[in-house]
């Protein structure tokens, strides 16, 4: 069948219409989005500032065609989606329980004159008169409570699918066909084959709406975390406009906007605080507990809580691209994910149905073939008993509802998680190397000694060089040697020209005088004799510090120590790690006696040091090869290849740098405590996955055979449909409930 | 009698592994550009097979009817795409699908199932 694309049902959205002065503006947007192909009524409301559009058109099309007559508008489904999706799903979940409801106390009605006999037998014309009246009952039951499964195998069936819909409908179906049969034709049947199943069926109906009821409820705790995140958005921002502070819908902020915020209150979009200060809570977003102190130049982040002052900031980015809102996509996109185990479920379940149909006929024809009399009687329950029983949702739920539960789990804690693989992967690890730099310590050098040559220069002068040369450099080093000469107030020397030397230095020319900056290695490439400073620059790597040492045309001048402090929570994060089996190594570019003191600091097992920013994922290629499965941990920008060359690469953010393209893992706070934490969530998801896994596969392959009546030959036993009903029922709920074990794990 | 029951028995195993494994054809809509209504209800995406040009953008316009939990997620596994459905209201997912093949999309249990066929040459 082929259809005409861009035909679709009709459906109404509204939009937010901005810069709507006038009732001839009304008009104006009411014809352009009239004109808009695909609409077929709209009507706007002046006072909101909505539009209600109805047709086959997408919303991009309509904020284009807005935007086109002069106006600005933004969907409103953003803000409103969530709400609508809980409401629709209360009534979702509202209307499964008024069906088990019924349809239970119909069937327990059905049971009960079936159970006890209350109704004459089919061989007087009442009898069948009133088990006629049970046979439309039932249908009602089918029909009220289990319609949706019978137009859902008839679709599926048509579009060559078979679902669980199929196995309910057909299982169901039979029975009632069956017994409705036996009730108009008794005689065509006789003795006990003239028995009826009209309770098998409204039971097995009941059973099916009240598991699907729990395991409603229990899927909507699954998606806690995503919902919590979304609650993070304010509705309303407090904007400067034309010098006066209104109140308006967070969509309408644009960037560029001032914002006010007060004491108490969340921070609507992400922006640069331009004027007061305050300290922000950012715990929901990176889990790290202290509130931060932002002042005039800082960034501060949608969603987070304004503590102490009241602040202005100028809105930088809004709607969808400000960091909660990336936030909720990669999560969103994660727990759609599926890590390797999963995929040999949705192998399974692609074949499962139409095995089940054919496994059904096998036990039919087994029945028939080989059963003991009545054969139609034990036809019927064992072929039902098969249909019903098997569930391919614990199967394909099996997976996919735990790692939503994983992965919202580790957005609590601050680890952003990109796809299911790197979810399973993270619990294998078995070395994990941590990037020194920002990684281990703090990441904010500061410049702590400055040892010169005696003769050759002073302490002031050396400084006032060193500055100068690396006053063109971005490097952290560089950095904290230019922050110590202007906090010292000493006037930096300029430079004519300036070379950086990745890896090893500067090499810079003033007034005819060559300087060199940089590492023992750059000396040594250079004829440098060091043999005056190299005393001071190893008592300052065994400190800790990093050595820089400086040359002043081809003669040793001097030795600067950087530290960079060791972050308090570093050693004690390397410790759970190690606590978990896994060989913690160091890689930096210093030298090794200052790699060395870092290492024993935070107790790592081993480090590799001297190592070139561009040699790092070659050393990580290296412990692979060796058969390590390595996780790396770094910076996510200078890091980058060593991140993707890992099986799991984790970036570690600043709160705000949400999707590093290179890292499998985010961390937003910048404590190593979010690897740790990200490493026992993924042992703790891949456990529930197999625990589901297990429990789904096995339960089908014992239960089939079971209803198919493998047993009946040994011990007599064969499955009543109503059990299997409820066992199938069940088990999707089971699944469920395991997955919501996970949230209450704590890493 | 017998002989009856047991050949109609085989005929309807072998017309369900015809039905559902080999004669595998679902309502089919193609586009060159134009966005494609996919209609989400009763455990079928329709259409199923939808046909795109690579290397072009396409818009796969959703729109959710069944209220059911199955039915909350579209997943395109192979192509690394996933958006959550709203009920009753479209969903456009856009993008550019690169490289020629066909991939499947499905709910989060798949069960609803449907082929997206990229045709023509791989973009370079």
């Amino acid at each position: 069948m082929k259809e005409k694309t861009g035909t679709g049902p009709k459906t109404t959205q509204r939009l937010h219409v901005l810069d709507m002065s006038c009732a001839g503006c009304v008009e104006t947007v009411e014809r352009t989005l009239k004109s808009a192909p695909g609409v077929s009524d709209d009507e706007v409301n002046f006072a909101e500032k909505t539009a209600a559009v109805t047709g086959d058109v997408s919303p991009e099309t309509l904020v284009k065609a807005v935007g086109k007559a002069g106006y600005t508008a933004s969907l409103l489904e953003d803000e409103e989606a969530e709400s609508d999706k809980e409401s629709a799903e209360l009534t979702h979940y509202r209307m499964l329980l008024r069906q088990t409801v019924v349809t239970g106390v119909i069937s327990a009605i059905i049971f009960a004159v079936s159970m006890f006999h209350l109704l004459p037998s089919l061989d007087s014309p009442g009898g069948r008169i009133s088990w006629g009246v049970v046979s439309l009952l039932t249908l009602f039951v089918l029909a009220y409570g289990g319609g949706r499964f019978f137009t859902g195998a008839l679709k599926s069936f048509r579009n060559h699918n078979a679902n669980m819909d199929t196995l309910i409908a057909i299982g169901t179906g039979v029975a009632w066909v069956y017994s409705t049969f036996v009730v108009l034709f008794p005689d065509s049947v006789g003795g006990i084959a003239q028995h009826l199943y009209f309770e098998t069926a409204a039971l097995i109906i009941a059973f099916i709406n009240l598991g699907s009821a729990l395991e409603m409820r229990a899927r909507g705790k699954t998606s806690q975390a995503i919902k919590r995140l979304i609650g993070l958005q304010p509705r309303t921002a407090r904007v400067v406009r034309a010098g006066q502070e209104v109140d308006i819908p967070i969509g309408l902020v644009v960037p560029g906007d001032i914002v006010r915020v007060r004491p108490g209150e969340k921070i609507p979009v992400d922006g640069e605080v331009t004027e007061g200060s305050s300290h922000i809570d950012e715990s929901m977003l990176t889990g790290e507990p202290i509130p931060v102190e932002k002042k005039k130049g800082d960034a501060v982040v949608g969603g987070t809580l304004n503590k102490t002052g009241s602040f202005l900031f100028r809105a930088s980015r809004v709607g969808k691209d400000t960091a909660l809102a990336r936030i909720i996509d990669m999560v969103r996109r994660a727990q759609n994910t599926k890590p390797e185990i999963g995929r040999l479920a949705d192998r399974v379940s692609g074949i499962f149905v139409p095995t089940v149909l054919i496994i059904a006929v096998i036990t039919m024809l087994a029945w028939f073939n080989f059963g003991p009399a009545p054969r139609i009687t034990y036809m019927l329950v064992t072929t039902m008993a098969v249909l019903i029983i098997a569930c391919p949702c614990a199967l394909g739920l099996a997976t996919p509802i735990s790692v939503m539960v994983g992965v919202g789990k580790a957005a609590e804690y601050g680890v952003l998680i990109r796809k299911g693989d790197a979810l399973q992967q993270a619990g294998q690890l078995t070395t994990i190397v941590l990037d020194k730099t920002g990684t281990i310590t703090v990441g904010k050098p500061v410049l702590t000694s400055v040892e010169p040559v005696p003769g050759v220069s002073g302490g002031d002068e050396l400084l006032a060089l060193a500055a100068g040369a690396e006053s063109g450099s971005e490097h952290p080093l560089a950095e904290a040697i230019v922050e110590a000469a202007r906090l010292k107030n000493i006037e930096m020397k300029s430079m004519e020209s300036f070379e950086a030397l990745s890896g090893h230095g500067v090499r810079a020319v003033y007034g005819g005088n060559t300087v060199l900056l940089g590492n023992r290695k750059l000396m040594e490439d250079n004829g440098i004799d060091t043999v005056f400073i190299n005393e001071a620059a190893e008592r300052l790597s065994m400190k800790g510090q990093t050595a820089v040492y400086a040359a002043l045309n081809g003669i040793a001048a001097g030795v600067l120590g950087i530290s960079d402090p060791v972050k308090p929570d570093s050693r004690e994060a390397v410790g759970r790690l190690r606590k978990q089996g896994i060989r913690v190594i160091m890689l930096t570019g210093d030298n090794r006696l200052t790699a060395q003191s870092v290492a024993e600091q935070v107790g790592v097992d081993d480090f590799i040091a001297e190592v070139l920013p561009e040699d790092k994922a070659r050393e990580i290629s290296r412990l692979r090869e060796m058969g390590e499965r390595v996780g790396m941990v770094g910076d996510g920008i200078n890091d980058a290849p060593a991140l993707a060359g890992a099986d799991v690469g984790f970036a570690i953010g600043t709160g705000t740098d949400v999707a590093i393209e290179s890292a499998d893992i985010t961390l937003m706070r910048g404590s190593l405590h979010g690897v740790a934490d990200a490493v026992s969530i993924s042992k703790a998801t891949m456990k529930n996955i197999k625990e589901n896994l297990v429990g789904a596969f096995a339960y089908n392959t014992l239960a089939i055979p079971v209803a198919a009546g493998i047993l009946f030959p040994f011990m007599g036993l064969l499955l009543n449909p109503v059990i299997a009903g409820a066992a199938m029922a069940l088990s999707s709920v089971t699944v469920v409930t395991n997955a919501n074990r996970l949230r209450w794990f704590k890493p | 009698m017998n002989i009856a029951v047991n050949i109609l028995g085989i005929f309807v195993a072998a017309f369900i592994v015809w039905w559902f494994w080999i004669s595998k054809r679902g309502s089919e809509a193609r586009t060159d550009g134009d966005a494609v209504s996919i209609l989400v209800d009763g455990g079928v995406y329709t259409p199923s097979v939808i046909h795109v040009p690579a290397g072009k953008p396409v818009t796969l316009r959703f729109l959710r009817k069944d209220q059911s939990p199955c039915a909350e997620k579209v997943i395109f596994s192979g192509l690394d795409i996933s958006a959550d459905l709203p009920v009753g209201r479209p969903h456009d997912l856009s993008f550019i699908p690169e490289k020629a093949g066909e991939y499947d999309f499905t709910c989060q249990m798949a069960m609803y199932r449907g082929r997206l066929v990229v045709e023509g040459k791989t973009k370079p």
